[in-house]
Protein backbone atom coordinates (compact mmCIF):
# COMPACT_ATOMS: atom_id res chain seq x y z
CA UNK A 1 0.00 0.00 0.00
CA UNK A 2 1.20 3.11 -1.19
CA UNK A 3 1.83 5.59 1.84
CA UNK A 4 2.36 9.92 1.28
CA UNK A 5 3.97 11.72 3.40
CA UNK A 6 3.71 15.34 3.46
CA UNK A 7 6.35 17.56 5.40
CA UNK A 8 6.61 21.53 5.55
CA UNK A 9 10.17 22.14 4.93
CA UNK A 10 12.30 20.54 1.79
CA UNK A 11 14.88 19.94 4.80
CA UNK A 12 12.17 17.90 6.62
CA UNK A 13 11.22 16.01 3.37
CA UNK A 14 14.74 15.25 2.19
CA UNK A 15 14.67 13.61 5.54
CA UNK A 16 12.56 11.26 4.98
CA UNK A 17 13.71 10.20 1.76
CA UNK A 18 15.35 6.22 1.27
CA UNK A 19 15.06 4.34 -1.45
CA UNK A 20 11.61 2.84 -1.17
CA UNK A 21 10.23 6.74 -1.59
CA UNK A 22 9.72 9.16 -4.15
CA UNK A 23 9.94 12.95 -4.21
CA UNK A 24 7.12 14.37 -5.73
CA UNK A 25 7.32 17.73 -7.57
CA UNK A 26 4.91 18.43 -10.36
CA UNK A 27 4.05 14.85 -10.43
CA UNK A 28 4.86 14.58 -13.99
CA UNK A 29 6.85 11.88 -13.78
CA UNK A 30 5.70 10.15 -10.46
CA UNK A 31 2.13 10.46 -10.39
CA UNK A 32 3.01 8.34 -13.97
CA UNK A 33 5.26 5.57 -12.28
CA UNK A 34 2.14 5.34 -9.41
CA UNK A 35 -0.51 5.24 -12.48
CA UNK A 36 1.44 2.49 -13.69
CA UNK A 37 1.78 0.60 -10.09
CA UNK A 38 5.74 0.64 -9.77
CA UNK A 39 6.62 -1.83 -7.30
CA UNK A 40 10.08 0.07 -7.05
CA UNK A 41 8.93 2.45 -4.07
CA UNK A 42 5.99 2.46 -1.64
CA UNK A 43 5.90 6.34 -0.29
CA UNK A 44 5.61 9.54 -2.15
CA UNK A 45 7.14 12.34 0.08
CA UNK A 46 6.32 15.57 -0.53
CA UNK A 47 6.86 19.03 0.57
CA UNK A 48 4.10 22.12 0.99
CA UNK A 49 7.65 24.27 1.41
CA UNK A 50 6.17 27.60 -0.34
CA UNK A 51 10.14 28.80 -0.88
CA UNK A 52 10.29 26.18 -3.80
CA UNK A 53 8.40 28.23 -6.03
CA UNK A 54 10.39 31.56 -5.83
CA UNK A 55 12.99 32.83 -8.30
CA UNK A 56 15.31 34.69 -6.49
CA UNK A 57 18.20 37.37 -7.92
CA UNK A 58 21.38 36.30 -5.34
CA UNK A 59 24.00 38.52 -6.86
CA UNK A 60 25.09 37.77 -10.23
CA UNK A 61 23.07 34.70 -10.31
CA UNK A 62 19.43 33.61 -10.34
CA UNK A 63 18.28 31.09 -8.04
CA UNK A 64 15.46 29.05 -9.50
CA UNK A 65 13.43 26.87 -7.05
CA UNK A 66 12.91 23.43 -8.15
CA UNK A 67 9.42 23.30 -7.62
CA UNK A 68 9.00 26.32 -10.16
CA UNK A 69 6.80 25.16 -12.82
CA UNK A 70 7.64 25.48 -16.38
CA UNK A 71 4.63 28.51 -16.94
CA UNK A 72 6.18 30.08 -13.81
CA UNK A 73 9.74 30.39 -16.31
CA UNK A 74 7.37 31.68 -19.27
CA UNK A 75 5.92 33.79 -17.20
CA UNK A 76 8.93 35.53 -15.76
CA UNK A 77 10.92 38.39 -17.11
CA UNK A 78 14.53 37.47 -15.28
CA UNK A 79 14.44 33.75 -16.40
CA UNK A 80 13.24 34.77 -20.43
CA UNK A 81 16.35 33.23 -21.74
CA UNK A 82 15.06 29.76 -20.55
CA UNK A 83 11.67 30.61 -22.40
CA UNK A 84 12.37 28.31 -25.51
CA UNK A 85 13.14 25.52 -23.25
CA UNK A 86 10.57 26.14 -21.15
CA UNK A 87 7.92 26.60 -23.92
CA UNK A 88 9.96 22.97 -25.46
CA UNK A 89 8.06 20.91 -22.86
CA UNK A 90 5.32 19.17 -22.72
CA UNK A 91 1.47 21.07 -23.89
CA UNK A 92 0.08 23.62 -21.12
CA UNK A 93 -1.44 21.53 -19.15
CA UNK A 94 1.85 19.45 -18.86
CA UNK A 95 4.10 22.97 -18.32
CA UNK A 96 1.86 23.98 -15.30
CA UNK A 97 3.11 20.92 -13.39
CA UNK A 98 6.22 20.01 -14.26
CA UNK A 99 9.12 21.75 -12.25
CA UNK A 100 12.67 22.37 -13.04
CA UNK A 101 13.40 20.22 -10.12
CA UNK A 102 12.13 17.45 -11.98
CA UNK A 103 13.15 18.53 -15.54
CA UNK A 104 16.37 17.28 -14.22
CA UNK A 105 15.59 13.47 -13.17
CA UNK A 106 13.54 12.93 -16.87
CA UNK A 107 14.36 10.12 -18.22
CA UNK A 108 15.80 9.93 -21.69
CA UNK A 109 14.29 11.05 -24.14
CA UNK A 110 12.67 13.58 -21.64
CA UNK A 111 14.47 16.41 -19.64
CA UNK A 112 15.01 19.53 -22.33
CA UNK A 113 15.04 22.61 -19.89
CA UNK A 114 18.40 20.36 -18.32
CA UNK A 115 19.69 20.57 -21.82
CA UNK A 116 19.75 24.38 -21.37
CA UNK A 117 20.96 24.96 -18.24
CA UNK A 118 23.96 22.31 -18.27
CA UNK A 119 25.06 24.33 -21.60
CA UNK A 120 24.53 27.77 -18.95
CA UNK A 121 26.68 25.82 -16.40
CA UNK A 122 24.12 26.03 -13.93
CA UNK A 123 24.58 24.98 -9.98
CA UNK A 124 22.29 22.66 -8.58
CA UNK A 125 21.25 23.29 -4.64
CA UNK A 126 20.47 20.48 -3.07
CA UNK A 127 18.72 20.36 -0.04
CA UNK A 128 21.14 20.25 2.51
CA UNK A 129 22.62 23.19 0.72
CA UNK A 130 25.54 21.45 -0.28
CA UNK A 131 26.31 22.84 -4.03
CA UNK A 132 27.25 20.80 -7.53
CA UNK A 133 27.23 21.36 -10.65
CA UNK A 134 24.68 20.76 -13.33
CA UNK A 135 27.17 17.81 -14.92
CA UNK A 136 27.75 16.08 -11.63
CA UNK A 137 24.32 15.72 -10.39
CA UNK A 138 23.55 14.72 -13.71
CA UNK A 139 26.07 12.04 -13.47
CA UNK A 140 24.43 10.85 -10.08
CA UNK A 141 21.12 11.74 -9.71
CA UNK A 142 19.79 11.35 -6.10
CA UNK A 143 18.92 12.97 -3.45
CA UNK A 144 16.55 16.24 -3.13
CA UNK A 145 16.98 19.51 -4.64
CA UNK A 146 16.16 22.96 -3.51
CA UNK A 147 17.19 25.28 -6.43
CA UNK A 148 19.20 25.93 -9.69
CA UNK A 149 21.61 28.66 -9.49
CA UNK A 150 22.11 29.98 -13.15
CA UNK A 151 23.87 33.07 -14.62
CA UNK A 152 22.07 35.39 -17.38
CA UNK A 153 23.26 35.02 -20.53
CA UNK A 154 24.70 38.27 -22.35
CA UNK A 155 22.72 39.29 -25.73
CA UNK A 156 22.64 35.76 -27.86
CA UNK A 157 25.30 34.03 -26.30
CA UNK A 158 22.79 31.47 -25.61
CA UNK A 159 20.91 29.50 -28.22
CA UNK A 160 18.01 26.96 -27.66
CA UNK A 161 16.78 24.14 -30.28
CA UNK A 162 14.51 21.37 -29.99
CA UNK A 163 13.92 18.79 -33.01
CA UNK A 164 10.23 16.95 -32.81
CA UNK A 165 8.47 15.04 -35.30
CA UNK A 166 5.57 16.76 -34.52
CA UNK A 167 4.96 20.63 -33.77
CA UNK A 168 4.03 22.74 -31.45
CA UNK A 169 4.64 19.77 -29.09
CA UNK A 170 6.35 16.61 -29.47
CA UNK A 171 9.09 14.42 -27.95
CA UNK A 172 12.53 15.17 -28.45
CA UNK A 173 14.53 13.47 -31.48
CA UNK A 174 17.32 15.55 -29.93
CA UNK A 175 17.59 18.82 -28.36
CA UNK A 176 20.39 20.82 -28.07
CA UNK A 177 21.58 24.29 -26.40
CA UNK A 178 25.06 26.30 -26.61
CA UNK A 179 26.27 29.18 -24.82
CA UNK A 180 28.37 31.04 -27.19
CA UNK A 181 30.71 33.31 -24.86
CA UNK A 182 33.59 35.02 -26.86
CA UNK A 183 36.55 36.90 -26.36
CA UNK A 184 37.99 39.09 -28.50
CA UNK A 185 35.50 38.73 -30.98
CA UNK A 186 36.41 34.95 -31.40
CA UNK A 187 34.48 31.97 -29.71
CA UNK A 188 36.16 31.22 -26.41
CA UNK A 189 35.13 28.64 -23.47
CA UNK A 190 31.97 27.86 -25.40
CA UNK A 191 29.62 24.96 -23.76
CA UNK A 192 27.60 22.97 -25.55
CA UNK A 193 24.77 20.09 -24.95
CA UNK A 194 22.73 17.77 -25.79
CA UNK A 195 19.79 16.02 -25.03
CA UNK A 196 18.55 12.74 -26.11
CA UNK A 197 21.56 11.81 -27.49
CA UNK A 198 22.82 9.99 -23.84
CA UNK A 199 20.61 8.68 -21.06
CA UNK A 200 21.10 11.77 -19.83
CA UNK A 201 21.45 15.77 -21.53
CA UNK A 202 25.52 15.34 -21.80
CA UNK A 203 27.99 18.24 -22.71
CA UNK A 204 29.45 17.47 -26.06
CA UNK A 205 33.34 18.20 -25.23
CA UNK A 206 34.67 17.02 -28.83
CA UNK A 207 32.49 20.34 -30.41
CA UNK A 208 33.34 22.64 -27.02
CA UNK A 209 36.38 22.28 -28.36
CA UNK A 210 36.39 22.54 -31.96
CA UNK A 211 34.84 25.58 -31.26
CA UNK A 212 37.54 27.08 -29.67
CA UNK A 213 39.09 30.39 -31.01
CA UNK A 214 36.98 30.47 -34.22
CA UNK A 215 34.83 32.90 -36.08
CA UNK A 216 30.83 31.81 -36.00
CA UNK A 217 30.40 31.09 -39.52
CA UNK A 218 30.14 28.55 -41.85
CA UNK A 219 34.18 28.05 -41.71
CA UNK A 220 34.90 28.17 -37.99
CA UNK A 221 32.32 25.66 -37.14
CA UNK A 222 33.23 22.88 -39.73
CA UNK A 223 35.42 21.36 -37.24
CA UNK A 224 32.67 21.10 -35.06
CA UNK A 225 30.23 19.77 -37.18
CA UNK A 226 32.56 17.11 -38.03
CA UNK A 227 33.01 16.21 -34.42
CA UNK A 228 29.01 16.73 -33.72
CA UNK A 229 28.66 13.04 -31.91
CA UNK A 230 32.47 12.35 -31.31
CA UNK A 231 32.34 10.10 -28.14
CA UNK A 232 28.31 9.86 -28.23
CA UNK A 233 26.12 6.17 -28.98
CA UNK A 234 22.80 8.01 -29.23
CA UNK A 235 20.04 5.67 -28.17
CA UNK A 236 17.62 3.76 -30.35
CA UNK A 237 14.01 4.60 -28.96
CA UNK A 238 10.15 4.48 -31.33
CA UNK A 239 11.28 8.66 -31.88
CA UNK A 240 14.48 8.00 -33.46
CA UNK A 241 17.36 5.49 -34.09
CA UNK A 242 20.56 6.22 -32.66
CA UNK A 243 21.51 6.06 -36.38
CA UNK A 244 19.47 8.62 -37.63
CA UNK A 245 20.29 11.28 -34.29
CA UNK A 246 24.10 10.64 -35.52
CA UNK A 247 23.36 11.28 -39.30
CA UNK A 248 21.26 14.35 -38.34
CA UNK A 249 22.85 15.81 -35.61
CA UNK A 250 25.64 17.90 -37.36
CA UNK A 251 22.78 19.75 -39.48
CA UNK A 252 20.82 20.88 -36.38
CA UNK A 253 24.30 21.54 -34.96
CA UNK A 254 24.93 23.95 -37.84
CA UNK A 255 21.39 25.65 -37.45
CA UNK A 256 21.94 25.64 -33.87
CA UNK A 257 25.53 27.87 -34.06
CA UNK A 258 24.64 29.57 -36.89
CA UNK A 259 20.99 30.60 -35.69
CA UNK A 260 19.57 29.34 -39.33
CA UNK A 261 15.83 28.92 -39.13
CA UNK A 262 14.69 25.41 -39.86
CA UNK A 263 11.58 25.70 -41.73
CA UNK B 1 -5.64 5.09 5.06
CA UNK B 2 -7.89 7.50 2.95
CA UNK B 3 -7.70 10.92 3.75
CA UNK B 4 -10.44 13.56 3.89
CA UNK B 5 -9.63 16.58 0.94
CA UNK B 6 -12.57 19.41 0.69
CA UNK B 7 -12.49 21.60 -2.47
CA UNK B 8 -14.61 23.51 -4.57
CA UNK B 9 -15.97 20.89 -8.22
CA UNK B 10 -17.45 23.46 -10.71
CA UNK B 11 -18.33 26.19 -7.68
CA UNK B 12 -19.68 23.31 -5.52
CA UNK B 13 -18.05 22.80 -1.73
CA UNK B 14 -17.12 19.14 -2.29
CA UNK B 15 -15.50 16.89 0.69
CA UNK B 16 -14.34 12.98 -0.55
CA UNK B 17 -12.27 10.85 0.76
CA UNK B 18 -8.94 9.44 -1.55
CA UNK B 19 -6.84 6.69 -1.02
CA UNK B 20 -2.87 7.28 -0.69
CA UNK B 21 -1.54 8.07 -4.05
CA UNK B 22 -4.54 8.75 -5.77
CA UNK B 23 -5.36 11.02 -8.85
CA UNK B 24 -7.42 13.60 -8.98
CA UNK B 25 -9.60 11.35 -12.28
CA UNK B 26 -10.04 8.57 -10.50
CA UNK B 27 -11.12 11.05 -7.57
CA UNK B 28 -13.28 12.92 -9.86
CA UNK B 29 -14.77 10.18 -11.64
CA UNK B 30 -15.13 7.21 -8.28
CA UNK B 31 -15.46 9.51 -6.11
CA UNK B 32 -17.37 12.50 -7.01
CA UNK B 33 -19.20 10.45 -10.02
CA UNK B 34 -17.71 13.55 -12.49
CA UNK B 35 -17.61 11.23 -15.28
CA UNK B 36 -17.08 14.13 -17.60
CA UNK B 37 -13.18 14.06 -17.95
CA UNK B 38 -11.73 10.77 -19.67
CA UNK B 39 -9.12 7.97 -18.87
CA UNK B 40 -6.50 8.05 -21.85
CA UNK B 41 -3.28 7.25 -21.32
CA UNK B 42 -2.41 7.78 -17.28
CA UNK B 43 0.50 9.29 -18.57
CA UNK B 44 -0.16 13.18 -19.08
CA UNK B 45 0.39 12.62 -23.39
CA UNK B 46 -3.13 12.59 -24.69
CA UNK B 47 -4.90 15.41 -22.16
CA UNK B 48 -7.70 13.23 -21.91
CA UNK B 49 -8.05 13.91 -18.70
CA UNK B 50 -7.25 17.87 -18.52
CA UNK B 51 -9.16 19.87 -16.24
CA UNK B 52 -8.81 23.58 -14.56
CA UNK B 53 -7.22 23.95 -11.13
CA UNK B 54 -7.45 27.54 -10.30
CA UNK B 55 -8.45 28.21 -13.81
CA UNK B 56 -5.36 26.87 -15.65
CA UNK B 57 -5.12 23.60 -17.43
CA UNK B 58 -3.72 20.37 -15.59
CA UNK B 59 -3.49 16.69 -16.30
CA UNK B 60 -5.42 15.85 -13.84
CA UNK B 61 -4.40 11.69 -14.03
CA UNK B 62 -1.04 13.23 -12.81
CA UNK B 63 -2.37 15.48 -9.99
CA UNK B 64 -2.10 14.18 -6.84
CA UNK B 65 -5.76 14.55 -5.85
CA UNK B 66 -5.19 15.57 -2.15
CA UNK B 67 -2.67 18.28 -3.25
CA UNK B 68 -6.61 19.80 -4.65
CA UNK B 69 -7.39 20.90 -1.06
CA UNK B 70 -8.91 24.26 -0.50
CA UNK B 71 -8.56 24.85 -4.63
CA UNK B 72 -11.14 25.49 -7.54
CA UNK B 73 -11.48 22.62 -10.16
CA UNK B 74 -13.57 22.79 -13.11
CA UNK B 75 -14.84 20.20 -15.75
CA UNK B 76 -16.41 19.78 -18.45
CA UNK B 77 -19.27 18.54 -16.03
CA UNK B 78 -19.96 22.39 -15.14
CA UNK B 79 -19.39 23.99 -18.39
CA UNK B 80 -23.51 24.36 -19.33
CA UNK B 81 -25.72 26.11 -17.26
CA UNK B 82 -28.46 24.07 -17.38
CA UNK B 83 -30.38 23.29 -20.37
CA UNK B 84 -27.60 26.23 -21.70
CA UNK B 85 -24.48 25.40 -23.54
CA UNK B 86 -21.43 26.90 -23.02
CA UNK B 87 -20.45 28.91 -26.39
CA UNK B 88 -17.26 26.23 -27.07
CA UNK B 89 -19.69 23.35 -26.57
CA UNK B 90 -22.11 24.85 -28.90
CA UNK B 91 -19.44 25.74 -31.43
CA UNK B 92 -18.13 22.13 -31.02
CA UNK B 93 -21.34 20.56 -31.94
CA UNK B 94 -22.24 22.89 -35.00
CA UNK B 95 -18.52 22.41 -36.11
CA UNK B 96 -18.43 19.00 -36.30
CA UNK B 97 -15.55 19.03 -34.09
CA UNK B 98 -16.69 16.12 -31.83
CA UNK B 99 -16.30 12.78 -33.78
CA UNK B 100 -15.96 9.68 -30.99
CA UNK B 101 -16.08 12.60 -28.52
CA UNK B 102 -13.11 10.81 -26.34
CA UNK B 103 -10.69 13.73 -26.32
CA UNK B 104 -13.73 16.46 -25.89
CA UNK B 105 -13.67 17.13 -22.76
CA UNK B 106 -10.21 17.44 -22.27
CA UNK B 107 -10.45 19.55 -25.99
CA UNK B 108 -13.13 22.05 -24.52
CA UNK B 109 -11.21 22.66 -21.24
CA UNK B 110 -7.74 23.56 -22.99
CA UNK B 111 -10.07 25.84 -25.00
CA UNK B 112 -11.77 27.51 -22.27
CA UNK B 113 -8.32 27.99 -20.28
CA UNK B 114 -7.65 29.82 -23.74
CA UNK B 115 -10.70 31.71 -24.26
CA UNK B 116 -10.51 33.19 -20.43
CA UNK B 117 -7.27 34.65 -21.07
CA UNK B 118 -7.24 35.28 -24.37
CA UNK B 119 -10.57 36.09 -25.73
CA UNK B 120 -9.36 36.71 -28.90
CA UNK B 121 -6.79 34.03 -29.96
CA UNK B 122 -5.20 33.66 -33.40
CA UNK B 123 -5.06 30.22 -35.36
CA UNK B 124 -1.34 29.35 -33.82
CA UNK B 125 -2.24 30.40 -30.45
CA UNK B 126 -5.44 27.85 -30.43
CA UNK B 127 -3.45 25.08 -31.79
CA UNK B 128 -0.79 25.98 -29.42
CA UNK B 129 -3.23 25.72 -26.35
CA UNK B 130 -4.48 22.51 -27.49
CA UNK B 131 -1.31 21.07 -28.07
CA UNK B 132 -1.48 18.60 -25.27
CA UNK B 133 -4.44 17.00 -26.38
CA UNK B 134 -4.58 13.82 -28.83
CA UNK B 135 -6.99 13.68 -31.28
CA UNK B 136 -7.24 10.62 -33.58
CA UNK B 137 -10.32 10.72 -35.53
CA UNK B 138 -12.22 14.16 -35.99
CA UNK B 139 -9.00 15.65 -37.06
CA UNK B 140 -7.46 19.16 -35.83
CA UNK B 141 -8.97 21.77 -37.93
CA UNK B 142 -12.80 21.17 -36.57
CA UNK B 143 -11.47 21.60 -33.39
CA UNK B 144 -9.39 24.92 -33.91
CA UNK B 145 -12.13 26.05 -36.25
CA UNK B 146 -14.80 25.56 -33.26
CA UNK B 147 -12.78 27.50 -31.05
CA UNK B 148 -11.74 30.44 -32.72
CA UNK B 149 -15.81 30.48 -33.94
CA UNK B 150 -16.34 30.10 -29.65
CA UNK B 151 -14.24 33.35 -29.40
CA UNK B 152 -15.99 35.07 -31.92
CA UNK B 153 -19.81 33.84 -30.66
CA UNK B 154 -18.48 35.41 -27.62
CA UNK B 155 -17.17 38.60 -28.54
CA UNK B 156 -20.10 38.64 -30.35
CA UNK B 157 -22.53 37.99 -27.17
Amino acid sequence: MLEVQTYPTIGEAAGAMDDQARFLGGGTLIMNRVNYGDPRFNRIVRTTDASLAEIRVEGERLEVGAGVTMAAILASRDLDFLAPAARAVGGPAIRNMASVGGNLMAPHPYGDLAVALLALDAVVRMASGEELGLEDFLARRNGVVRSLLVRRPRGDEFRFRKVSRVKPKGVSVMSMAAHLTRSAGRLSGVRVAYGAMASTPVRVRAVESALEGVSLDHAGIAAALSAATEGLDPPDDPIASGWYRREVAPVHLRRLLLGEDAR
Amino acid sequence: MKSPVTFRLNGSETAVFVDPGANLLDVLRRGCGDLSPKYGCGQGGCGACTVLIDGEPHVSCLVLAETVAGRSVETTGGLSNGPDLHPLQRAFIEGFAAQCGYCTPGMLMAAKALLDRNPNPTRPEVEEAISGNLCRCTGYEPIVDAILEAAKQRGAA
